[in-house]
């Protein structure tokens, strides 16, 4: 029996993914959970295991395509000579055909049911992602477009030569022609607005009428646009990845969006630093992870943003939606962009648990490793520049949150502090920069300034249970 | 039949210029031509004592005499050959089919010999075939024919079909002085329509084959045709602007070569193109228009180009039917509605 492969759904919103590897080749045998293919989503980038074993007799898609999600993608175990027509350059040329057309008899595995996935992820570290979603054969074969659905998306050749040369994304201009399509009027109506085209943001955004962009106050008044530039004889010139392209965007939108203050705070880790010395050894030899500055600062931040819960909440609308969870994104690095992987419920985990689960995130985001539950429904964010050597920066808010914080440098600088009796003396003492950046259109700055003070008051007290 | 009939009076030399409808605008040309050139001649059935089917030629045999108005027996074979031996002679004849329905009896020499003169031999025909065409008069299925279509894929041909008197007469005047063999199309409709009348000016003038015309400049859509179809666009177009849609109209006038573009510089403005015509749909003039369209103005589009056209079937003699058969000012007008809400 032959399985199909689909674009698997990385999330709710996503609504379709980019082939960015193929790890098999067309004849190329795979076992079951083995890596398949990589993709890059809206969301997360991640390798996708083959649903069942099989031999690969088909790739439909090749490596750059972008695919609607529950597309078949790949055939295993199929009818080689159907395949051989439609498989594109990444396939083996087909073999030539034998005298007897059947396929390959499947391997024994394969004619049993399928066990169903495990229900509860073990626990600790190598999780994957979820198994691509199976498509039996036999279902009837998948829609054509009809030609409203074109009509929507293509609009027409007219309209998208405009769109062309005013860089304007069709998709998120509502229409007012058959089948709502954007037609001639509505593009040049949209156009001469000025308006720059609604970005979409991951959770569904409605989308605008050219009426209503016209009336969009903001953006709709001047939006200047570098003009494209032209690069130089030894430049070289690269696409921008999935990835970067969602950050560019995502960016943008924040800027555009909240109204950003950032205000900043030394504050002494000392208490903390040693703390950390005394118990390293004993934690990682307890736990099996390290004991770093980060479980410290998030659980203070838990604390905070329960006594604030302004910091832990969203802005729709004319309305304030205040999040029952305190979900903790943490940006992290990767040589070929950023992620925020998200941990989930951060205030019912203790100081290990916090330890545990960042740095089990932070690593399976450099492996690509990371669920697509894992970057989505974050409240709250720290990041740290301060691994790199930063004192501080003005981080940029991570909609659709409120806030941000952002953890400089942790170094030893010299202090004046004052005795007991009252006589001031230099001393040499952790340090550190924490800077909030926040929305200063529901958060006002006294709210900030007791948020951080807060914030600062735990972390200099330093009493934590380990 | 009607040879029998005997002429009461002779009838007036027309005016140079002046108030005329269609019909007269071609006489005028005729006229004018054969006093202006000796080598013009007329030749058909009818065309003589009794002044043609529809007195196109009326009064030219008592103007230039039987050797110059020639009244041919019943055979469409013998007036195509005998006006192109006189063509290649060095004459000019203007040779009349009574109805353009009978065009297809001398269809061989028309396809064979005189489309292929210039290109087989370097010698050009200056023959112009000339006739009544087109339905909605009532004429049945046997004299109400549009015949482009028959001769569009036929190179070597011009075609033209006049829908104003002005151009009646500058296209005749031009067919006839062209060195190569001109089909010229009449539509009977519109020989005595009187919103047709116009002032021809006094001076020679001559209306340039391969050149359409804007009959009503609009930038919502374009309507491209030609003949009596242009009276329907210009009907719709009018109830259309109502709705505060403005349409557009392109009378081709010459159906080859086709006036690309003025066709493309029309629907490069307005960006949505209806073609209309009066033969039926299937193989007809519109599908080739269309194709233009596809071919050089795809990125101009922005909406899929629709034709209006004749059903597939024979022209209908009853009147009810002969007006279903017919693209009405009605279909015209849902048609453009239709597409400026796409």
């Amino acid at each position: 029996m032959s399985t199909e492969v689909v674009m698997p759904q990385m999330g709710e919103s996503i609504a379709e993914g980019t082939i960015t590897k193929w790890l098999k080749k067309v004849g190329e045998h795979v076992d079951r959970d083995e890596p398949l293919f990589e993709i890059s989503t809206d969301k997360v980038d991640a390798e996708i295991p083959s649903p069942a074993a099989g031999t690969l007799t088909e790739v439909r898609f090749k490596e750059g395509d972008t695919v609607e999600v529950n597309t078949v993608v790949a055939v295993l175990d199929g009818n080689q000579s159907s395949a051989a027509p439609s498989a594109p350059s990444v396939s083996e040329p087909a073999p030539p055909p034998k005298s007897e057309p059947a396929p390959p008899p499947p391997p024994p595995v394969e004619t049993k049911p399928e066990p169903p996935p495990s229900p509860a992820p073990a626990p600790p570290p190598p999780a994957q992602a979820p198994p691509a979603p199976v498509a039996e054969t036999k279902p009837e074969p998948k829609a054509e477009p009809t030609a409203a659905d074109l009509r929507k998306t293509k609009s027409s050749p007219l309209v998208r030569k405009i769109a062309k040369e005013h860089n304007v994304d069709i998709s998120r201009l509502e229409g007012t022609g058959m089948s709502g399509r954007v037609t001639k009027n509505d593009i040049l109506s949209f156009i001469e607005s000025g308006a720059a085209p609604p970005a979409r943001p991951a959770e569904e955004a409605p989308r605008l009428t050219p009426a209503q962009a016209q009336q969009a106050p903001g953006p709709a008044v001047s939006e200047p646009t570098v003009p494209p530039l032209k690069p130089q004889v030894g430049d070289r010139v690269e696409a921008m990845s999935v990835m970067r392209k969602k950050i560019a965007e995502h960016m943008v939108l924040s800027r555009r969006t909240s109204a950003h203050v950032t205000t900043v705070y030394e504050i002494d880790m000392t208490r903390v630093a040693k703390l950390r010395e005394k118990h390293r050894d004993a934690f990682y030899q307890r736990t099996g992870t390290k004991l770093t500055f980060m479980p410290f600062i998030f659980e203070v931040v838990n604390k905070a943003l329960r006594k604030f819960p302004i910091f832990n909440a969203q802005v729709s609308g004319d309305q304030i939606i205040y999040k029952q969870d305190i979900n903790l994104g943490m940006a992290v690095a990767l040589d070929w962009g950023l992620i925020v992987p998200v941990v989930k419920r951060a205030d019912d985990l203790s100081i290990s648990g916090l330890a545990r689960a960042a740095n089990d995130l932070a690593d399976r985001a450099r492996t690509k490793q990371l669920k697509p539950d894992e970057v989505t429904g974050g409240t709250f964010t720290i990041t740290n520049p301060g691994v790199f050597g930063g004192l501080f920066g003005t981080p940029i808010i991570n909609q659709p949150q409120l806030a941000i914080l952002g953890v400089g440098k942790i170094e030893k600088r010299p202090k004046v502090l004052t005795s007991a009796d009252g006589d001031d003396f230099l001393a040499i003492r952790w340090m550190a920069y924490f800077a909030l950046s926040f929305d200063h259109r529901v958060i006002d700055g006294a709210d900030a300034e007791r948020f951080l003070a807060f914030v600062k008051d735990q972390l200099e007290e330093g009493d934590f249970s380990l | 039949m009607s040879t029998a009939v005997k002429k009461e009076h002779k009838s007036a030399r027309p005016e140079r210029g002046g108030q005329a409808t269609l019909v007269e605008a071609i006489r005028q040309g005729i006229w004018e031509e054969m006093e202006r050139d000796p080598d013009v001649f007329v030749i058909g059935e009818d065309v003589g004592a009794y002044g043609g089917a529809f007195k196109v030629t009326d009064g030219l045999i008592d103007e230039f005499g039987k050797e110059r108005v020639i009244d041919t027996p019943i055979s469409e074979g013998a007036i195509v050959g005998a006006a192109c031996g006189a063509a290649l002679m060095g004459m000019r004849p203007v040779a009349e089919f009574q109805f353009i329905d009978f065009i297809s009896a001398g269809f061989d020499l028309l396809t064979n010999y005189a489309a292929k003169c210039r290109y087989r031999w370097g010698a050009g025909l200056p023959v112009v075939f000339r006739g009544p065409c087109g339905s909605g008069v009532r004429s049945g299925p046997f004299h109400s024919l549009n015949a482009e279509a028959f001769f569009l894929n036929t190179a070597g041909l011009k075609i033209v079909e006049p829908s104003s008197a002005y151009d009646a007469k500058g296209l005749i005047k031009a067919a006839i002085r062209d060195p190569d063999p001109v089909l010229y199309f009449e539509h009977k409709k519109l020989y005595r329509l009187p919103r047709l009348r116009e002032e021809l000016p006094a001076d020679d003038y001559i209306v340039e084959i391969g050149k359409s015309r804007v009959a009503r400049a609009g930038r919502d859509l374009s309507i491209i045709t030609f003949g009596a179809m242009v009276l329907t666009a210009l009907d719709a177009a009018e109830e259309l602007e109502k709705e505060g849609l403005d349409v557009e109209v392109i009378d081709l006038r010459t159906l080859a070569p086709l006036d690309r573009p003025g066709i493309l510089a029309s629907v490069k403005k307005t960006n949505r193109a209806i073609v209309l015509h009066e033969a039926s749909r299937t193989g007809g003039i519109g599908g080739e228009i269309t194709a233009i369209l596809a071919e050089e103005a795809f990125e101009w589009l922005d909406a899929p180009v629709v034709r209006i056209a004749s059903i597939d079937t024979p022209v209908p003699y009853s009147p009810p039917l002969e007006d279903y058969y017919l693209p009405q000012i009605k279909d015209v007008v849902d048609a453009a509605r239709k597409l400026a809400a796409y």
